[in-house]
Order: structure tokens, then C-alpha cells, then sequence
């Protein structure tokens, strides 16, 4: 069963060209990484998923993208709804100016959720789930500027988890970070991929190595390969991704 | 050839530089003393004037005599007025300028002429006052009119502060809040007006500072040279410090016995408007204690 799927997706930024002909599937519960040198459109592409994109003004989308078989694109899906199901990690940590608790709770008060003590044992759930409940069970009540570059991004992605998304977008969520807090994200990531389909973007080799079960090569706005993560590392069919993974360039 | 450093060169961008910031110092400190002169003079020559009796009690004797309450009353009432009418639509269409239409023409437009109303003098802001709120719309001579005229003066100013507030936040706030699924209209509410909160205030306040001081757009708008009663409806004339302030500076019956009141109300009108300033300064710090965001 195909999670997300792509259909002959081009993308423009006003008149630049910034997806070319793009074509994948990636299947429900797996955790996709997509890598390729800066400029290429990971990021791009990955914010097709939630339509990030639509924000910005002069942007044009051509072909399909599908989640759970759905257009997400077609004008009967409300925006709010596909993304409360399609959560977003970004690469610099957000966290809202509240406290903890509230930043994990945002994304059940905007969707309507009141019952008090229902937030309250997801919050719990959430933090839990992002490895940072420990932490901060006892300063829920602070504020989210409090906590450190790291545990600010596992906030966030418990922030993304209280909502239960059958789908977690990372853009290059550990690129700001120290390399504990990185393996911890590492870590996180491959538990959380029982629960939701990950699409992770990086720029590190052995992160795509170690979190990701396929892994999707890009250049200079096309995918040139994609496949399972082993076989793109170890023996990858075009010139341009051995290039790349060996670091020939990018 | 080796590399060599003239000696000589550090020394003088050294000296160069100690000379240029002594005259950055110099100036500045010349401008604190102007500052200093203006206020001292105001403070020395009103001091003794006021007191309790000049506080709450109105003019007398062909003003040469009594206080000023009517004209502080008449202040307090045109800043509020043109505050409940200034801040929602300024606050509001800010807001609609950075979040809703940011790219657009006629935000642009909007923009631009928003930024002409700021340096439009505001004696013609009175004299439009007086032909659309006082003769159009028949509101007369009155606090109606007057504080809708201020309102005006105080638009572009809480216009430009909310939409720059809102404008510096990092997109990245709001992108976070929509990818939870909260609309656009959430967004602004629960996360980007907190954010702008304190920048918000500071310039309604800064605002309202601006309005209290203002003479010729009441001139012919509302502000009466005398009541002996205080207004019982937003469509009587009032008083109000800085047309006072004029009036027994330059008119009436003794000059000489009615300058010492013109002091007191300078006097009065500044420390209106420090105070202004300093609860604006807290409102401001409180706020941004409540953020944290560093
Ligand atoms: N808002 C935008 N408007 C115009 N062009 C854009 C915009 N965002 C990105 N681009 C361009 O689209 C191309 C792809 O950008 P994208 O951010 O998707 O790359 P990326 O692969 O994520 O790079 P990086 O690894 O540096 O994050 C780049 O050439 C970029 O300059
Ligand atoms: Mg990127």
C-alpha cells in the first residue's frame, strides 16, 4: 500500500523549474530519505506533501500528488485537514512563544480538541513518544525557550506528534544540532516509524544510511534514482548518484 | 618582497577613530542638555503653579485664575475616543497588510498612501475634520469630532508599527502553526499577535502620546476656549490642554497673570505624556518577559 504518491510532478517558482518529471511512491510505514547536493529540491518537493508551497505566491504545480490515494491538490480538501494528518518538522527549531505543554497542545486546540484531561494524557503521550517527557514533567509549565537547541526539536516533533499524523515530514531536522542531540533524533526517528510514514530530507549520508529504509536521489530538480537505502549506498545504478554518495561532488 | 605592516597607519586609524567618537559623544551629549534645557524650563516655570486646586478646579476670573480640570478632563476624553477608533481599524488593517495581502498592489498602494498620511501637516487634518466630521456628517463642534480627527492623525502611525511587528516574525512561526492544521486566522491569533504584542502596544501608546499634544486638528473640530462645565455627551465641545495651553498664552483679558497658567499646563501636558511613555516601556517589558523568546 503506497502512502504517498507522485504522478509526473513538475513545480515552478514563477518561471524557474524547480521539480522536473517526477515520479515515486513511497509506501505506508517505511521512512524515505531524500538526499542530493544543495539547490536540488528536496525541500521543494517535500512541502508538495503538505502544501507548504501554496504560501508561496507565483508557485505552479503540474501532475499529482496523492496521499492514501487522494489528490491532495483537487479544491474538495480542506488544507487544515490534510495537514493536521501530514505534520512538518523544520530544520531550524520553531517552537511557539508558550510553554511547554501549550506548544505540544497547539495542535489539538486548533483542531478543536477541549476535553482537558484528554490533552493533558496526550501531551504526556507526545513527549513521551519524542524521548523528552523525563525531562520536562516537571516544567510543563515554562516556557519552551527554556530548553536547549535539541530538546527544543524533540519538542517539536512531539509538537507534530500530539496530533497523531499518519504522515511526519523532517526537513534536515538535525543539521542545527550537536551530535548527541543528532543520534537522539536518529533514535527517535526509527521508533516513531511504527507509528507514521517518515519522509526525511538531509545532507548527511549516514544519517540517510542509518534511519532510512529507501532513499530518493535528486539533481538539479529531477529524482535520478531511488530505491531500496542499501542498495543506493553500496550499489547504486546511475553514475551521477555513486557520485554523489562518494562524494565526488555537491 | 616580505610582508610589512606600517606601524604608523594603526596608530592613526587608532587616533582617527578616538576622534570621530568623541565627537559621536560630544553630539549627543549636546542633544541630552537641549533635551535637559526644554524640560527644566517647562518643570521650574510650572512647578509652582500647580497644586491641587489648579489640578481640579476650572478657570476663573477671565482665566487669569482657578485650574484646568475641564481641559485634562477634555484631554483624557479626546485620547480616548480617538484610541477606541484608532486601534481596532489601525490594528486590524495592519495586521490585514502583512498577513492577508502582503505582496499585493493594493497593499502597496495602501502602503504609500498610508505613509503620505503620516506627513500630512495636521492642521489639514482639522480642516478636514471640520468640513466631513463636523459639516457632513453634522456631528458639530463636538468630542465626536474631534477624536475621530485624532483618530486619523494616529492611523498611519498604529497602521505602520502592527504591520512592521508582524512583518519581523520569522515566516518559520507561521509555517509551524499552519502545518498543525491551524488556519491562517488561528495563526495570527495564537501565535503571531502574542509575538507582536509588545511592539503593537508601544506604538498605540506612542500613538496616543502623539494625539494628546495635537492642537490644530481640534482646533476646528471640538475644542471650546471656555466651559465652565465639564461635557455630558460625546457630541458637546471641550476643553483641552494644548488648545489651553495656546489660548492663555496669547489671548484673553492679562497675559501677564495668565502666563504662569500656560506653564502649569505645559507642565501638566508633558508629564501626560512621560507617563505615556513609561507605561508603554513597562507594558512593553512585561510583555516581553511573558515571551522569553531569547
Ligand atoms: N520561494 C522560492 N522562490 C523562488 N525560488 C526558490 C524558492 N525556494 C527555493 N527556490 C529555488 O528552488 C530550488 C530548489 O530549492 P530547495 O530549497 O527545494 O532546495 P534543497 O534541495 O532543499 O536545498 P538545500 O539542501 O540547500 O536545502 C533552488 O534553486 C532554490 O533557489
Ligand atoms: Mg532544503
Amino acid at each position: 500500500m503506497n502512502k504517498i504518491e507522485a504522478k509526473n510532478v513538475d513545480f515552478y517558482y514563477g518561471s524557474f523549474h524547480a521539480l522536473k518529471g517526477i515520479n515515486i511512491a513511497i509506501p505506508t510505514g517505511e521512512v524515505v530519505a531524500f538526499i542530493g547536493p544543495s539547490g536540488c529540491g528536496k525541500s521543494t518537493f517535500l512541502r508538495l506533501f503538505n502544501r507548504m508551497n501554496d504560501l508561496i505566491p507565483g508557485a505552479r504545480l503540474e501532475g499529482q500528488i496523492l496521499i492514501d490515494g487522494n489528490d491532495i491538490y483537487d479544491r474538495s480538501v480542506d488544507v487544515d485537514v490534510l495537514r493536521r494528518g501530514v505534520g512538518m518538522v523544520f530544520q531550524r527549531p520553531n517552537p511557539f512563544p508558550k510553554s511547554i505543554f501549550e506548544n505540544v497542545a497547539y495542535g489539538l486546540r486548533v483542531n478543536g480538541v477541549k476535553d482537558k484531561a484528554f490533552i493533558s494524557q496526550r501531551v504526556e503521550e507526545a513527549l513521551t513518544s519524542a524521548a523528552l517527557w523525563t525531562e520536562v514533567k516537571d516544567k510543563l509549565k515554562e516556557s519552551a525557550y527554556a530548553l536547549s537547541g535539541g530538546q527544543q526539536q524533540r519538542l517539536c516533533i512531539a509538537r507534530a506528534m500530539a496530533v497523531q499524523p499518519s504522515v511526519l515530514l523532517m526537513d534536515e531536522p538535525a543539521s542545527a544540532l550537536d551530535p548527541i542531540s543528532t543520534a537522539k533524533i536518529e533514535e527517535l526517528i526509527c521508533e516513531l516509524s511504527s507509528q507514521t510514514t517518515i519522509v526525511i530530507v538531509t545532507h548527511s549520508m549516514q544519517q540517510a544510511a542509518r534511519v532510512s529504509n529507501k532513499t530518493a536521489f535528486f539533481y538539479l530538480g529531477e529524482m535520478v534514482e531511488y530505491g531500496e537505502t542499501k542498495k543506493i549506498f553500496t550499489n547504486p545504478e546511475k553514475e551521477a548518484t555513486q557520485n554523489y554518495i562518494t562524494g565526488r561532488f555537491g | 618582497m616580505a610582508l610589512q605592516f606600517d606601524p604608523a597607519y594603526n596608530r592613526r586609524k587608532r587616533r582617527l577613530q578616538t576622534a570621530v567618537f568623541g565627537l559621536f559623544r560630544l553630539l549627543s551629549y549636546a542633544i541630552a542638555l537641549v533635551l535637559f534645557v526644554i524640560l527644566g524650563f517647562i518643570i521650574v516655570k510650572g512647578i509652582s503653579v500647580v497644586n491641587w486646586t489648579f489640578l481640579t478646579q476650572a478657570p476663573t476670573d477671565g482665566m487669569t485664575g482657578g485650574g484646568i480640570w475641564p481641559a485634562i478632563v477634555g484631554t483624557f476624553y479626546l485620547m480616548l475616543g480617538s484610541a477606541l477608533f484608532a486601534f481596532p481599524v489601525g490594528v486590524v488593517s495592519g495586521i490585514y497588510m502583512s498577513e492577508y495581502a502582503p505582496g499585493g498592489k493594493l497593499v502597496a498602494f495602501i502602503r504609500m498612501m498610508t505613509n503620505n498620511l503620516a506627513g500630512i501637516p495636521s492642521i489639514v487634518f482639522g480642516l478636514f475634520g471640520m468640513a466631513f466630521f463636523v459639516t457632513y456628517l453634522d456631528f458639530g463642534d463636538s468630542i465626536l469630532a474631534g477624536s475621530l480627527t485624532l483618530g486619523l492623525l494616529a492611523l498611519p502611525i498604529v497602521i505602520r508599527t502592527t504591520e512592521e511587528a508582524f512583518r519581523d516574525i520569522a515566516p518559520s512561526y507561521r509555517e509551524g502553526s499552519l502545518a498543525l492544521g491551524a488556519t491562517k486566522a488561528q495563526t495570527i491569533w495564537h501565535v503571531l499577535l502574542p509575538m507582536a504584542m509588545p511592539r503593537v502596544i508601544t506604538g498605540l501608546i506612542l500613538s496616543l502620546g502623539r494625539v494628546s499634544g495635537e492642537t490644530a486638528p481640534i482646533l476646528f473640530t471640538c475644542a471650546a476656549y471656555f466651559l465652565p462645565k465639564l461635557p455630558a455627551s460625546i457630541f458637546d465641545q471641550c476643553m483641552a490642554l494644548p488648545y489651553h495651553l495656546y489660548v492663555v498664552a496669547t489671548s484673553g483679558t492679562d497675559i501677564e497673570a495668565q502666563m504662569p497658567i500656560a506653564y502649569g499646563t505645559a507642565f501638566v501636558l508633558i508629564v501626560i505624556v512621560l507617563v505615556m511613555n513609561l507605561v508603554a516601556g513597562l507594558i512593553r517589558r512585561h510583555f516581553e518577559k511573558k515571551l522569553n523568546t531569547k
